[in-house]
């Protein structure tokens, strides 16, 4: 039993942190470096990614008795885009101005790697309630390596967090940082400290 | 023989596999579309009603128009018609001015621009840009820049009596050059975007604000 217990918290830390699919796995990449631009863009991306994942995980173990091995990645696609659809009715249900600055990204989540990679390597081979755990932990890991992105380039590209002015007027704000370009910056210099804070825990 | 059988077994199931899928995903996509298709109707429309009002800031009541067959705008309730016309009252029932969707080539991609038309003082009164995919912190400044929309507060669109056409074309200056109310100061850092919507603009003086003008008692509060 505390065997089983200790699992079920590893199912759902790991993705958070010892396997954080932005900083550590490194999936996903695409809708990490363009809709980071604003921590507003990037928390909501995050959480629709992570709906998502538990959404596809939950559904994909439960059925994985009944899917046959062949069309098995077929089946996988067909239950992410499903959920990518209903996603989207709700994201524009919920705010027409968010729709519109996330774009064809929300749609581009049916081709997210770490998506079909959980699908894969996780709910295809363990229970319902372990797969929507670890799609959960997943789902929040991404979140929040999408939410330290769009923190640190809104901030420095905009002067301001979730559009309240928060640097004084006399900021000049890096444009460059809400550019594409400022999401590699940002992504690397993140990356780089992570695996610095790695390297020492390793040598200790 | 037992082969073949044991094949087209495995066939059978994958094929039911994936019809059963198809089905529950089905399912999920048709309830949140019927779920979600009332309240995206109404922000939308909100939007744009929202726009509207920003476009014709006298407006307290707005109608929208759609051109017949013969080319007259007649009464219509499709205020989501991109080619439809909106006409705005003021509180006495005054035709304060239309509103009307421009398109533009951006630096990025098409620019979709409402802009507000009063015929009394044959002058644009307001732009709203309504979808742009301008460089954020550069072209999109087209959407905030305070100096830039000021210039489309009183933006001059004489016809000429006669031949209905611009009798000073609309033009695109660079920045703190503008003298005349026909000319729009550019955004400094964002021309191409700024030429665009004055391109955008004048496109429409030529051709729709002459029969908008021409039809102008068609807009009359019935």
């Amino acid at each position: 039993m505390i065997q089983s217990q200790a699992n079920i918290s590893k199912d759902f830390i790991k993705g958070i942190w010892k396997e954080n699919p932005v900083f550590v796995q490194v999936l996903g990449m695409c809708p990490v470096l363009a809709v980071s631009n604003t921590a507003l863009n990037a928390l909501s991306m995050g959480l629709a990614t992570a709906f998502v994942l538990v959404m596809s995980n939950s559904m994909i173990s439960g059925l994985r008795k009944v899917i046959p091995k062949q069309v098995r990645i077929a089946s996988y696609i067909l239950i992410i885009a499903t959920f990518v659809t209903v996603a989207d009715y709700a994201i524009q249900a919920i705010s027409v101005s968010l729709h519109k600055s996330l774009g064809a990204f929300i749609s581009l989540i049916v081709v997210n790697c770490l998506i079909l990679s959980r699908a894969e390597a996780f709910a295809s081979s363990h229970t319902v309630f372990r797969s929507a755990l670890d799609g959960l932990g997943m789902g929040l890991g991404f979140a929040l390596g999408l939410f330290c992105l769009g923190v640190f380039r809104e901030i420095l590209g905009n002067g301001s967090l979730f559009g309240y002015q928060i640097l004084p007027g006399s900021f000049q704000p890096w444009i460059i940082m809400i550019l594409p370009a400022g999401g590699f910056f940002t992504l690397a210099i993140l990356l780089m400290f992570i695996a610095s804070f790695k390297m020492k825990t390793l040598s200790k | 023989m037992v082969k073949v059988d044991q094949s087209k077994q495995e066939e059978n199931k994958m094929l039911v596999a994936m019809t059963l899928i198809g089905g529950i995903c089905a399912f999920f996509i048709v309830s949140a579309y019927l779920l979600t298709l009332p309240r995206i109707e109404k922000l939308k429309l909100q939007a744009r009603q929202a726009a509207i009002y920003r476009v014709l800031p006298e407006a307290a009541e707005i109608q929208s128009f759609t051109k017949n067959k013969e080319g007259i705008y007649t009464i219509s309730e499709d205020l989501k018609n991109e080619e439809s016309i909106v006409a705005g009252y003021d509180e006495s029932g005054k035709l304060v001015g239309v509103a009307a969707i421009a398109n533009a080539k951006g630096y990025a991609d098409n620019i979709k621009v409402l802009y507000g038309y009063s015929m009394e003082n044959q002058s644009i009164i307001g732009i709203y840009v309504l979808e742009s995919k301008e460089t954020p912190g550069l072209g999109d400044r087209i959407e905030k820049d305070s100096a830039f929309q000021a210039n489309f507060n009183s933006l001059n669109v004489y016809l000429d009596s006669i031949t209905l056409l611009p009798l000073h074309p609309i033009s695109v200056v660079k920045k703190g050059t503008k003298k005349n109310n026909w000319e729009i100061d550019a955004i400094t850092g964002a021309t191409i975007s700024s030429r665009a919507i004055g391109d955008a603009l004048l496109h429409e003086s030529k051709v729709r604000i002459p029969i908008i003008f021409s039809q102008s008692h068609n807009f009359k509060k019935p």
